[in-house]
């Protein structure tokens, strides 16, 4: 069972499970690519919800593009047909969302919210509709909730893969005007680019990339592909142009691996699978990422711990006070600046010396110099030397008068 | 013989106190800018369900709500714990969270044996408003006698009792929530608890999604959580009268939905009704509609008049 599921997976990640699981991996990477890329600039703009409003927006369309489809006389469930009436709708609702966060004293949120909830309870009531036709019984729009890719037509696989690949091509070609746009709106102004109409391509990417996904992901779970992946990239980088590569990249993974892990096994559905994937990809980040990680955070905060518990101890040796703080003690003991019964090493009595000194550096160079450019950089931390020029210590040590020996190993027993 | 008291009326009234448990808490996620809670909580309701029907292994009430109230909780925590360990916008933060939850349902939800009862995504989502009824309401006479009572759908009294709960917090707690509300920084110099305050606020909401979806779905739920206070808003500028408002509006959604749903279809020529946890929506964002357009307070304070 075990190695049959890892076989399978094999011959799907490699596109030798069948020609419609390969066209639809490969679509559901190329859209995850464009999703994840196009919704940086959203997550950007920190409009991120708004897509959520987009994708559930798409029901009404679908629903009544299935009955102006029956009623010409048509098959009603071509998706090609289908997917342009979700595109209207959507639009429609992107527009209201607009309208009412423009026009009226409500906040955007609950804009976001009423178009959500009011064009998917209508689509519901539409769906309803359809299963009282006739034709409307084997319709199965409901698939388009959650997406389905069992029994997929080949033309339907077509669909997604090149509407993936058109999707991918508009990110490269209009990555420049999207980045400007999304990170300094005002600043793009000046530079002569045509804000709104940027603001329009990123909308109109994002409606792509929904209505390309709703037969793969479902419209509920499509918001996933658009936020996750930018929100993961953000760990890794602090450049927006380099969180759209990375979003890109992470989304395709995400898009790729997924359709390939639902085709090696039954019962996994695409796109719950696809936004696991995704998920996963992002609690990594979350805790391992370099610089913005939980792991470097937590790194980085023991090492300053460290810091200033060496530094006191080191005070407290040169000064003959005892010390009580159990860490304290094991940091110096671990570095061999204290024997195990409490009496500095020689190494030790040296470090205590030169802290000792630097501490009294520090005392006359923030009583001589009253300007916070340097008196502000004393933290307790910071050795004096960092900070001043050689000279300039020299000039201060004038000031303390000749070092005075501190307690060694013999003197302080 | 009546068939209002035994097919219409308990839905009617199940789905009106629905509406109002949802838009008590409503009125203050929206001024606060949370009205999205109400979403994200009504997605992360179906693992709940899921995961404690795996572990009972039974479709019973009290083991699905309570299940489903825990994924709320973990889901209001999580979204707090991905906010600040790793600095992300709140929108952001909550759609990656419950995104993840509901994808995580579905996919236990298809891996389990859970074919042979009657639990499944549309059911979470639409509801199941008009099965609820109730077969000894044979008469007027029947809502004095005890015997026909005891019969009622139990999500009934369980709503009544879960909107009374509610219109009871929201009576008490009047007083630091409108303060804190408006001005979280001047309730907090007086000493009032507003972090406590703010949570809860979301949990008494996760418990009015958690009672509603069961008898009504997912979709009036968000619906009543944003469409009756924001359409109240517009019409008023004192939260006592926004209050009142969005109860109407709610109760008014709730029975001209479930009237238009049963019977629209009808008067058009149709012969079968439509869902009514749809219709409810479409009237609420009807109201809410109207209420944009004409509403006497829709314009921001101070707002340039355009066109």
């Amino acid at each position: 069972m075990e190695s049959g599921f890892s076989q399978a997976l094999l011959a799907a990640l490699t596109l030798q499970a069948g020609y419609n699981s390969a066209l639809v991996a490969i679509g559901a990477g190329l859209l995850g690519a464009a999703a994840g890329a196009g919704g940086t600039f959203l997550f950007l703009r920190k409009r991120a919800l708004v897509s959520d409003a987009v994708a559930h927006a798409t029901l009404p369309g679908i629903g009544i593009a299935f009955i102006v489809m029956v009623m010409m006389g048509g098959d009603g469930r071509s998706l090609p047909g289908l997917l342009i009436g979700s595109a209207l709708s959507a639009t429609l609702g992107l527009l209201l969302v607009e309208w009412i966060a423009r026009r009226t004293r409500l906040p955007e949120d609950a804009a976001i919210g009423a178009v959500l909830s009011v064009f998917f309870g209508f689509g519901i009531v539409l769906l309803t509709v359809i299963q009282t036709m006739s034709s409307g019984r084997q319709a199965g729009l409901e698939s388009f909730l959650l997406g389905s890719t069992a029994g997929m037509l080949y033309s339907d696989a077509i669909t997604i893969a090149v509407g993936g690949a058109l999707s991918v091509g508009l990110v490269v070609l209009l990555r420049r005007p999207m980045t400007m746009v999304s990170f300094d709106p005002e600043w793009a102004a000046a530079s002569g680019v045509n804000v709104r109409g940027v603001d329009l391509a990123i909308m109109g990417l994002v409606m792509a990339v929904t209505v390309i996904g709703l037969k793969i992901v479902g419209l509920i779970l499509i918001v996933a592909l658009l936020i996750i992946p930018p929100v993961t990239a953000r760990f890794w980088t602090e450049r927006t142009e380099r969180v759209v590569w990375i979003a890109g990249a992470l989304g395709g993974l995400a898009g790729y691996l997924g359709a390939a892990l639902s085709a090696s096994a039954p019962d996994l559905p695409t796109g719950p699978i696809i936004v696991l994937v995704s998920f996963t990809l992002f609690v990594a980040s979350l805790l391992l990422a370099p610089v913005r990680g939980v792991a470097a955070a937590l790194w980085r905060h023991r090492r300053f711990q460290l810091d200033v518990h060496r530094r006191q101890g080191l005070l407290a040796l040169a000064r003959g006070e005892p010390i009580f703080d159990r860490l304290t003690l094991k940091v110096l003991l671990r570095e061999g600046l204290l024997r195990p019964d409490r009496v500095a090493t020689p190494d030790g009595a040296a470090r205590a010396a030169k802290v000792l000194r630097d501490e009294k550096r520090w005392d006359v160079a923030r009583a001589v110099y009253r300007d916070e450019t340097i008196s502000g950089r004393y933290d307790g931390l910071t050795s004096i030397e960092a900070v001043l020029t050689r000279d300039e210590i020299a000039d201060l040590d004038r000031r303390l008068g000749p070092p005075v020996p501190v307690a060694s190993s013999e003197g302080a027993a | 013989m009546d068939g209002f008291l035994q097919l219409d009326l308990p839905p009617i009234l199940i789905g009106t106190l629905a509406a109002i448990a949802c838009a008590l808490p409503g009125n203050f996620l929206v001024l606060r800018r949370q009205a999205l809670i109400g979403d994200a909580i009504s997605h992360v309701v179906l693992p709940g369900i899921v995961v404690a029907f795996l572990v009972t292994g039974v479709v019973a009430t009290w083991p699905m709500m309570l299940g489903a109230a825990g994924a709320a909780v973990v889901a209001v925590v999580l979204i707090e714990a991905v906010r600040r360990l790793g600095r992300i916008e709140p929108g952001a933060a909550m759609g990656v969270v419950f995104t993840a939850m509901f994808a995580a349902g579905v996919l236990v939800l298809e891996q389990s044996d859970t074919s042979s009862v009657h639990i499944d995504v549309e059911h979470a989502l639409y509801g199941n408003l008009e099965s609820l009824i109730w077969l000894s309401g044979e008469g007027w006479g029947s809502l004095l006698d005890p015997a026909a009572l005891a019969d009622l759908p139990p999500e009934l009294p369980r709503m009544a009792a879960v909107a009374a709960l509610i219109a009871l917090l929201t009576a008490l707690f009047w007083r630091p929530l409108k303060l804190s509300t408006f001005d979280e920084g001047f309730a907090a110099t007086l000493g009032m608890p507003v972090r406590a305050i703010s949570f809860g606020l979301v949990v008494t909401a996760a418990v009015a999604a958690v009672a509603a979806f069961d008898a009504v779905g997912s979709i009036i739920v968000i619906a009543m959580f944003i469409c009756p206070p924001a359409a109240a808003r517009l019409m008023t500028n004192r939260l006592e009268r926004q209050v009142a408002w969005s109860v109407a509006f709610a109760t008014l959604s709730a029975v001209l939905g479930y009237v238009l749903a049963g019977w629209g279809p009808l008067w058009l020529g149709g012969e079968n009704a439509v869902s009514a946890a749809g219709m409810i929506a479409t009237v609420s964002g009807a109201i809410l509609g109207l209420a944009c357009l004409a509403g006497p307070h829709r314009s921001r304070v101070g707002a340039v008049r355009e066109g």
